[in-house]
């Protein structure tokens, strides 16, 4: 826009009223900007707060942060009783188990719901009855939308149980009764109620994605003789491609993110499911990174355990944005052949 | 010429058979899929409305919870309830002013433009990060002696936990889905509409505030219930900066000011609570409150398909 | 009105399929001045627009049948679109169908492939046949191969040039082939829709980032990498510029040699200097079918003769 023209008005106005200092726009512009600096730097204020409290415990640990190495639990128990007891600091936290239950958690449901999803999507955008697609939309939207505390409800009253007495025989229960309990409360019930929470998301991402394809591709497709299954994959998924990789991306942020729901199905054990133990390895107990801070969060006036969480939460938030950054250069290539994401 | 009747030809079926193996197992595979997640989310929300309807009473809606260990005894949830509405609407009121302000900026000036793009990396980031992360940060904020007037101190302690506590960090939570449906919203509005605002005299602000904004209301409405869906579906910073004690506890004697500093609780820490993992323990209360939960997720859903459908009749930009 | 029957479709004896070639390139149009009063020929007054010399003028046409349209009738829900129509479609000659809009002229092209069962509530009466079998008792997708489409649109995929054209090929083969298998043919296809020399130095140029024009050639020569047998051009040249359709109507006048061609044209100077026969449709119906010299020249009926001086459109 001509900058002339406000220069013009702002002289007639200055000539009529006397100098005003700034136009209107001006202001409004430095008052705007003004804010999102404001918001932006608490923002990055946070990040480097984060960061400086989460200090100590990796300085103190190393490397070996990550790694694995006595109980969790006694470790968080004696960090808690340093604030108590007024001891010296002692920062000693591996947090492999945590880590792996993450891991596992995470990766397990997101590759469960991925490809559900993306089989439900086609389903619903192109092969599923009008009548059909017309209850479906509005449903997926709404389950996308609960509270994860309520799925963590479901869980608990349902799938827990379910796995608890039905599933896990007596003989596997007696099998690992020194070591933990299998209750049912377990990796299998985790990855179970996490899935069903993030595949609408999911689902509701892919759908948008899938129907925004041209039907002109589809249809030139179609004219050249390739059924609709094919013409369905190979044109529309394809396109859609960067639209799965947002989804994705979004879904697993929410899953590692996802604190309070897993808390209450998990276990709540800090222990490392063994994949060699089997079949069992499905039931044992474990504990991700969001819930330990869940779980310990009456422990923050410790000074030891306090650093601890925080650095937990570094954790998950360099997690957020490493997935962020995958996101964005998985679709580069796509960028070449006018798959616009 | 007389019209003529055409007989229908029935359409013939996908001829499948001349489709190779892999994409009849796709179809299938698609079609079973899809039939098992009408199946599972059937039974969800079967599920969900009869232990719901089972377990909710009028009077639940009306008294106060306590903590007791009897059923009859543990009361209502009054107290969450008006706990949510309380922290949505809090929040809310931070949220939405700031998230257009800040789409504002970023649709319409948006120099320099390192603050523009940091500022929508800030803002994206935002809106994956983890809540928990954020209850954290928040605990450690609010307890610092500075910010004591936000919640109550006993001992020169500073609680931390508050209404107002909550409030600010869920905010935060609220404010990417503002920021970017009015974003989106206002870079639809097409530029022949800005050239004709500017072209009788008026000011980029003015034009803003009487032509774009309310152009754009839908999309503001919009992001502010998905903003507040967000916020009142919330547990990880309700848990840590609200109290989670099961009544108002106020701060002061002051009545609304009191009430705001003090500590409470919302339907989702209720949930919590009374599930078998939680200390309360009651089943049946959770229901009902997810229940009661529900349906306002779902008035809130349904109030964003109303907006959506009436802005597309409603204007076009020919 | 009554329908008039196509003239006998004259039979080929001896080498199928192969139409002796015009000899020597088609001589360029004359841009002459306009015919003012009638021709020499004796036959009455041309449309203003019409060349002396149409490029199209065979020796010996020799056609052989491809498909035949039996008394097709169309209807979307209770609105006939095309009305009883009955047409031959043969083998080494453009058709043409013309008329005003909304006539039935692109219903009738996607009953030909059997696109138009994709709408819902389109039925059909009638009959179409290629090659003397039913399509509507055929495999739709290997209906489509051998009679395949180009829209209106250019609406290439957004894959590289290469796969663009290979994607068909790729696609109905019942394993997947390697690339080095399919060059051969991609190439192939390129050349013959005019392509080949623009693109060959990177095959693997995004499409969408081609011209118009470009675009649509490449659509064509997606078409034509299905070896089809008829091809059907929805107004391919309207969204392009008139350099571009000059190239696409050259391609398409080699092209009848090989495959037969059905166009559907707004545009009635491009019916005169391409088609070999035009079949006018007014209103659902074949209000006339003939050669193109006829029907330019002395068409029979009146709605033709007002349509082709361009009294109405």
């Amino acid at each position: 826009m001509n900058e002339d023209y406000f220069l013009e008005q702002d002289r007639d106005h200055e000539f009529l009223e006397g100098n005003r200092g700034l136009s209107q726009d001006q202001r409004a512009e430095l008052g705007l900007g003004a804010l999102v600096f404001v918001v932006v730097g608490l923002l990055v204020a946070m990040l480097a707060f984060v960061l400086h409290e989460a200090w100590p415990s990796f300085a103190h640990n190393g490397l070996g942060w990550f790694g694995g190495g006595g109980s969790v639990d006694q470790q968080i128990q004696s960090l808690f009783n340093s604030g108590q007891y007024k001891t010296l600091p002692n920062y000693t936290f591996h947090a492999w188990p945590l880590i792996w239950s993450t891991i596992l958690i995470t990766l397990g449901a997101v590759a469960i719901a991925f490809v559900t999803s993306l089989f439900v999507a086609v389903f619903i955008v192109e092969f599923a009855p009008a009548w059909l697609r017309r209850i479906l939309e509005p449903v997926v939207r709404l389950l996308a939308s609960v509270p994860s505390v309520i799925y963590g409800l479901a869980g608990v009253l349902v799938i827990v149980p379910l796995i608890g007495n039905h599933v896990v025989t007596q003989g596997e229960k007696a099998s690992v009764t020194p070591t933990i309990q299998l209750s049912g409360a377990s990796l299998l019930a985790a990855v179970v109620i996490l899935t069903v929470m993030i595949a609408p998301i999911m689902i509701a991402v892919f759908a948008d994605g899938l129907q925004a394809v041209p039907r002109g591709w589809l249809e030139g497709s179609l004219a050249l003789g390739i059924n609709e299954w094919r013409t369905f994959w190979k044109v529309a998924v394809r396109t859609a491609r960067p639209v799965l990789v947002a989804g994705t991306v979004l879904a697993t942020a929410r899953a590692l993110g996802e604190a309070i729901m897993v808390s209450m199905v998990s276990g709540g054990v800090p222990f490392a499911p063994n994949p060699v133990d089997g079949l069992i390895f499905f039931f044992e107990p474990s504990q991700p990174l969001a819930a330990t801070i869940i779980r310990n969060t009456e422990g923050l006036s410790s000074p030891a355990l306090k650093h601890t969480l925080y650095a937990i939460a570094a954790v998950l938030l360099f997690s957020s944005a490493m997935l962020s950054i995958i996101g964005w250069a998985a679709k580069q290539p796509m960028r070449r052949y006018g798959v616009v994401p | 010429m007389s019209a003529v009747t055409a007989t229908p030809v029935r359409r013939p079926d996908r001829a499948t058979a001349s489709w190779r193996l892999s994409d009849r197992l796709g179809l299938g595979l698609a079609w079973l899929l899809g039939l098992l997640f009408c199946a599972i989310a059937a039974a969800i929300v079967i599920y969900f409305l009869v232990e719901g309807l089972r377990y909710l009473r009028p009077n639940l809606l009306v008294t106060n919870p306590a903590a007791a260990a009897s059923e009859t005894q543990t009361g209502g949830f009054l107290d969450p309830l008006l706990g949510t509405l309380i922290i949505g609407a809090m929040s809310m009121a931070i949220a939405v002013p700031v998230g257009v302000g800040i789409a504002v900026w970023l649709s319409e000036f948006g120099r320099p433009t390192g603050l523009a793009r940091v500022a929508e990396s800030a803002v994206e980031m935002m809106a994956g990060e983890p809540s928990i992360v954020l209850a954290l940060f928040g605990l450690t904020l609010f307890t610092l002696p500075a910010l004591g007037f936000l919640s109550q101190s006993t001992h020169g302690v500073v609680l931390g936990q508050s209404f107002f506590a909550a409030a600010a960090l869920l905010s935060l939570v609220g404010l990417p889905l503002v920021v970017a449906s009015t974003r989106e919203g206002l870079q639809a509005i097409p530029s022949h509409v800005r050239e004709a605002s500017y072209a009788v005299g008026k000011t980029k602000i003015a034009t803003t505030r009487r032509v774009l904004l309310p152009a754009a209301r839908p999309s503001v409405i919009t992001g502010t219930m998905l903003g507040l869906g967000r916020v009142i579906s919330d547990t990880a910073i309700v848990l840590l900066l609200l109290g989670g004690t099961l009544t108002f506890q106020s701060a002061n004697s002051v009545p609304l000011l009191g009430l705001l500093r003090g500590t409470g609780d919302t339907l989702t820490g209720y949930i919590y609570y009374n599930a078998p993992t939680g200390d309360g323990n009651q089943p049946s209360k959770a229901y009902a409150a997810a229940f009661v939960l529900m349906l306002f997720v779902l008035a809130i859903n349904l109030g964003v398909d109303f907006v959506v459908s009436r802005s597309r009749k409603a204007v076009t930009w020919k | 009105m009554e329908v008039r029957r196509p003239p006998p479709v004259r039979r080929l004896t001896g080498n199928e399929g192969r139409a002796p070639r015009v000899p020597g390139a088609p001589a360029p149009p004359e841009i002459a001045a306009p015919d003012a009063g009638s021709n020499g020929n004796g036959h009455q007054r041309s449309p203003a627009f019409a060349v002396p010399t149409p490029q199209t003028t065979r020796d010996t046409p020799i056609a052989i049948d491809r498909m035949h349209v039996e008394e097709l009738s169309v209807a979307y829900g209770s609105k006939t679109a095309v009305k009883s129509v009955s047409l031959p479609i043969r083998h080494g000659e453009v058709l043409a169908l013309i008329g005003p809009s909304g006539c039935g002229k692109t219903t009738l092209l996607r009953s030909l492939n059997r696109l138009t069962e994709l709408t819902r509530g389109a039925s059909l009466s009638g009959r179409i046949t290629l090659d003397g079998i039913d399509i509507a008792a055929m495999d739709p997708t290997a209906l489509r191969r051998r009679v395949t489409m180009v829209f209106q649109q250019p609406n290439p995929f957004p894959m590289s040039v290469f796969d663009n054209v290979a994607y068909v090929l790729r696609e109905q083969a019942k394993r997947r082939p390697r690339r080095a298998a399919v060059r051969g043919e991609v190439h192939d296809a390129l050349a013959r829709a005019g392509l080949l020399d623009e693109v060959a130095d990177n095959l693997d140029h995004p499409a969408l980032r081609l011209s118009g024009g470009q675009q649509q050639r490449l659509c064509i020569a997606r078409a034509l990498a299905a070896n089809p047998e008829v091809l059907l051009l929805d107004e391919p040249c309207s969204a392009l510029d008139p350099l571009s359709t000059k190239l696409i109507e050259d391609l398409i006048i080699k092209l009848r040699d090989d495959v037969a061609v059905v166009i559907v044209t707004h545009n009635l100077q491009q019916a005169y200097r391409i088609a070999d026969y035009v079949a006018f449709m007014y209103i659902g119906e074949l209000a006339e079918y003939g050669s193109a010299q006829r029907m330019f020249g002395s068409p029979r009926e009146q709605r033709t003769k007002e349509y082709v001086s361009g009294a109405f459109g």
